[in-house]
């Protein structure tokens, strides 16, 4: 059994100008001790899935239907008090922008250890004293002086270095980091995703790790989930993805970034907007983007494929050449539609 | 505090004190404008008086000396010169006894004004969109719209003269009832609004949310992390508020017949009383100030983010 | 050996043909784009309220240019006094509707008399039509106020907005100390002395109709009210300073107040139209508390202020005249409130969630 099982997620946001579909039936799992890497550009509900999760939606937010089992226990519907005494203490998070995910009239030190002394036995002198542990732990040098000090005294860097000391207080079984390393600069994402590997490796923790950073995932992923306009294109570790991707939208992404091999060259963007998610399409949300997209891509969302035991994608255009090198076969026999199957031959 | 701060703060002093200095000036002047000059007014006074007047105040040297002497006045004694119409009274003494009325009338105002502000901007933020946060909404722009003249007056109507339930003259303790409730209608309604719209900026805020991340359970998200930033902005009405109740104590006073210093100012103004109406003017305008400078200086203090910057 | 991934549709080897650019338009459904001025007047037709309040206040202003046209008194005319004759006090203090005696007995005799639908005062001067003339006064010193502190701080704040550096220290340190003055007790002092001084330099020239007070009142908003404004349009020049477009105009050679005009000030439109409206009633709110205290229009002109003040001796018997010019006011400072509020939800982008 998985860490972390989530199946068919919808999450929406119900506004005035209509609902607004942000997750749209994602399934993932998380094993102990894994790093899971979640890209997509904005708007594709990476954080939002994150968010539901954690059950910290904005008031216009619902998790719709399906079902997020967290060692065992289902979340949804869990109820406020019980999720309150899992935040922060078994699931942390921390967020993009560290500048302003601190409040700013309330000492480094005390928000701190509001974390430590809420959800651990910890009080008073022995709070103090885990609060420098930690900020130690995160490489903050001079901690006794630091915990004194407000947020506006600290770097941007070391914003988010006490964000993660706070996200680890308690030890969580899993951390989910949504885009830690995107406000800050080159040179201090690399720090910070050192810190948060090894950091991995000494408490034994998971971490999903949401991002839109090709790069960062390369970095320190075990497994990768893909998504665009809230749905997943493909997921498997993260070489399958990388070397062996079976999805458009990811061989887009992976073609457009600059290397030193194609320096000098024209860059290739993926063509389009991104999707309104008040008015989705009915099929593929990336098929008007698709260069390879064909009529059934518009019209239906395509199958779940097993590419192989750690990769599984949906694309048509992997159904295609399925059908073309006959590892798939169409079965059009007058069995109703629903029953209709494509099979594929290992 | 550090050193900008302190720098800041001194900023502020100073251009304090410069408006202050303003303010004289422009009374002085202005008052000087009139024919005959404040002093004398426009009635015709017995040789006697403008003896005695040039003697003190050298009425007939140049204006720029008259000026000066007015000030030593001012800065040294605290002395504005003596009434015109009250005779033998002199200008500080009746500001003086006007002060001590209006001051206990306007603190509990102020006092009313932010503590029903403060709860009902809150509850109004926390329940947005609701009846509760609507009608709250209606109300509050009803009493911002109206001027203190227009409720007072309509308070005075309603309760003390159709209802009878409290005494319509306001030098009675009872009596004062009305004029405070009419005083701290429009700071509480402004003060309403303030809070909500700041409690929902915050609320919206990212440091919220990493609070829930935490854990951290709801009633304490608004009590601590919440209220102790959205009260900030508060913090800098407090010196509009106070050049409110002053103004609004001129019409609050005269309705209500409160013996404060509004209502010796008002009839100081349609009496011709100039040395009382220079007076007044700047005593009240120093308040102002002074009171402006507070608040911007409790602003600073309390928001470690401003110090920084 | 086989593996099976179920498909719960209809498939057939026609629907693995390319799709063609049309086919993938026509499943984008976009938005219909508009311009931002489009957007707002739609946002603010939907706010029931400001729509409400912007009725009102047409109707109210419609009502106080044109019922004093035709009806049948006039503000300063008192009933009951005619040259050479001796005063008539059955038209004083009349009720609502309530005929004086001398109107009855020319009603008996055939005539036909327009009602007092407020009364008369004290003076025997209908009250209605004054209360409606106090109206127009209101919203006439409300409105043109409002203009000149627009204007002055358009002009100011621009010109320190633009050209920055020393002009823009020595602009904004006068700006700190007039706003630092308190401002109702500044407007007080001089409102009292340009009364006495100016009336009567102003005999024979034009503006006299108008009134040495209100041409005092406009004065007293020239010197301190645009303060406020010229800040705002200062913030907003110095933001937009920033953006690119500003650059790319340099580029082509354009010079200074043609920058100005064309490229920044367009942009902050919205933020001045939305200041300059809800001044408006800010205006009417100090024109009626100078004029409830004396210092307002001068008499026998009336104003909803000095309508409020009057009533009050005699408020014990005719309430109805304090209630009316207090309601009258409230209303017209309220709806212009909550326009204003609607106008600022509409247009203002940064509330936009």
């Amino acid at each position: 059994m998985a860490l972390l099982e989530v199946k068919d997620l919808h999450t929406s946001f119900f506004t005035d100008a209509g609902e607004v579909k942000a997750v749209n039936g994602i399934s993932f799992n998380l094993d102990c001790g894994k790093i899971l890497g979640i890209v997509g550009e904005s708007g594709s509900g990476k954080s939002v899935s994150a968010y539901s999760i954690m059950q910290i939606l904005a008031p216009t937010g619902k998790i719709v239907s399906g079902s997020i089992k967290f060692d065992g226990m289902e979340l949804i519907g869990i109820g406020e008090k019980t999720m309150r005494s899992i935040r922060g203490k078994r699931i942390s998070m921390i967020f993009q922008d560290p500048m302003t995910s601190l409040n700013p009239v309330y000492t480094i030190g005390h928000q701190l250890m509001e974390a430590i002394t809420l959800h651990t036995d910890y009080q008073g002198a022995a709070a103090r004293e885990r609060t420098v542990e930690l900020l130690r732990l995160v490489n903050v040098n001079d901690p006794g002086k630091r915990i004194k000090q407000y947020p506006y005294e600290f770097s941007g860097g070391m914003r988010q270095r006490v964000m993660i000391a706070m996200a680890l207080a308690c030890e969580p079984d899993i951390l989910i980091a949504d885009e830690p390393t995107t406000a800050l600069d080159v040179t201090i994402q690399a720090q910070i995703l050192e810190l948060m590997n090894s950091l991995q490796d000494e408490i034994g923790m998971s971490i999903i790790l949401i991002t839109h950073d090709l790069g960062v995932v390369a970095q320190i992923c075990d497994e990768v989930v893909v998504m665009y306009a809230g749905e997943i294109c493909e997921q498997g570790t993260a070489d399958e993805i990388y070397y062996n991707s079976h999805h458009e939208y990811t061989k887009g992404l992976l073609a457009s970034i600059p290397t030193i091999a194609t320096a000098g060259q024209k860059l290739k963007p993926i063509s389009g907007t991104p999707i309104d998610l008040l008015n989705l399409p009915d099929g593929c949300p990336f098929a008007p983007r698709c260069d390879e997209a064909m009529k059934i891509c518009l019209r239906e969302h395509a199958p779940k494929m097993q590419i192989n035991d750690e990769h599984i994608a949906y694309c048509w255009v992997n159904v295609k050449k399925g059908l073309s090198d006959g590892s798939v076969i169409l079965d059009n026999s007058t069995v109703p539609h629903q029953q209709k199957e494509v099979l594929v031959h290992e | 505090m550090n050193s900008k701060t302190l720098f800041y703060i001194l900023k502020r002093v100073v251009l304090a004190f410069v408006t202050v200095l303003i303010v004289i000036t422009i009374t002085f002047f202005a008052m000087h404008a009139i024919p005959g000059g404040p002093f004398l007014g426009e009635k015709a006074v017995s040789p006697a008086v403008i003896e005695a007047l040039e003697a003190k105040y050298g009425l007939d040297k140049p204006l720029l000396e008259q000026y000066l002497t007015y000030l030593r006045g001012i800065f040294l004694d605290f002395d504005f010169g003596p009434s015109l119409k009250q005779r033998g009274m002199m200008v500080i003494d009746i500001i003086m006894d006007g002060l001590k009325t209006s001051i206990r009338l306007g603190v509990i105002a102020a006092g009313i004004a932010l503590f029903f502000g403060l709860t009902l901007g809150s509850i109004a933020s926390l329940r947005r969109n609701t009846t509760i946060d609507r009608a709250i909404m209606v109300v509050t722009t009803a009493f911002v719209s109206m001027p203190s003249f227009i409720m007072g007056s309509l308070l005075l109507l309603i309760f003390a003269v159709q209802l009878a339930i409290v005494p319509a003259n306001g030098s009675t303790g009872a009596g004062l009832i009305l004029p405070v409730i009419t005083l701290s209608l429009y700071p509480m309604a402004y003060i309403t609004r303030l809070t909500r719209s700041s409690m929902l900026d915050v609320l919206g805020q990212d440091y919220i949310r990493t609070a829930r991340a935490k854990g951290v359970s709801r009633s304490e998200i608004i009590r601590g992390h919440a209220l102790k930033n959205a009260i900030i902005p508060v913090i800098t009405y407090f010196g509009p508020m106070l050049a409110y109740i002053v103004t609004g104590s001129l019409v609050v006073e005269r309705i209500f017949a409160v013996p404060g210093i509004g209502r010796s100012f008002a009839n100081s103004i349609t009496g011709r009383d100039y040395p009382l109406v220079m007076g007044t003017t700047i005593v009240l305008s120093t308040l102002i100030v002074l009171m402006n400078l507070l608040g911007d200086i409790m602003y600073k203090l309390v928001d470690p983010r401003i110090s920084f910057e | 050996m086989m593996k099976k991934n179920p498909l719960s549709l209809q498939v057939d080897l026609d629907d693995f043909i390319p799709a063609t650019k049309e086919d993938k338009e026509y499943m984008v459904q976009m938005r219909a784009s508009s311009t931002f001025f489009r957007d707002g007047a739609r946002r603010l037709s939907r706010n029931k309220v400001a729509m409400f309040s912007l009725i009102v206040i047409v109707l109210i202003t419609l009502s106080s240019i044109f019922l004093p046209m035709f009806w049948p008194y006039s503000y300063e005319q008192q009933l009951g006094v005619q040259s050479g004759k001796r005063v008539d006090p059955s038209y004083n203090n009349l009720a609502p509707f309530e005929y004086g005696s001398t109107e009855q007995e020319r009603m008996d005799a055939g005539e036909s008399i327009f009602p007092h639908i407020f009364g008369t005062d004290s003076a025997g001067r209908d009250y209605f039509i004054r209360v409606i003339y106090g109206t127009r006064i209101s919203l006439a010193v409300g409105f043109f106020a409002s203009i000149i502190v627009l204007m002055i701080g358009l002009v100011v704040g621009s010109v320190a907005g633009y050209f920055g550096g020393k002009v823009d220290l020595i602009i904004m340190r006068i700006v700190d100390i007039i706003y630092s003055l308190p401002d109702t007790l500044m407007v007080i002092l001089l409102a009292s002395i340009l009364r006495v001084t100016l009336g009567d330099r102003l005999e024979g020239t034009a503006l006299e109709s108008i009134g040495s007070n209100i041409i005092s009142l406009f004065i007293v908003f020239a010197l301190l009210y645009w303060v406020s404004m010229a800040r705002l349009v200062r913030g907003q020049i110095l933001s937009l300073r920033e953006e690119e477009y500003v650059l790319s105009a340099r580029a082509t050679g354009a010079k200074g107040p043609w920058i100005i005009r064309k490229h920044l000030l367009p942009n902050s439109i919205s933020v001045i139209i939305i200041s300059t409206a809800l001044q408006i009633p800010s205006a009417i709110f100090t024109e009626s508390y100078l004029s409830f205290l004396g210092l307002g229009v001068n008499a026998p002109m009336p104003s909803l202020g000095s309508l409020a003040s009057d009533a009050l001796n005699g408020i014990n018997s005719y309430s109805y005249r304090l209630v009316v010019p207090a309601v009258s006011i409230s209303l017209i400072v309220l709806s212009l409130n909550l326009l204003g509020d609607g106008l600022r939800d509409a247009f203002d982008p940064k509330l936009n969630n």
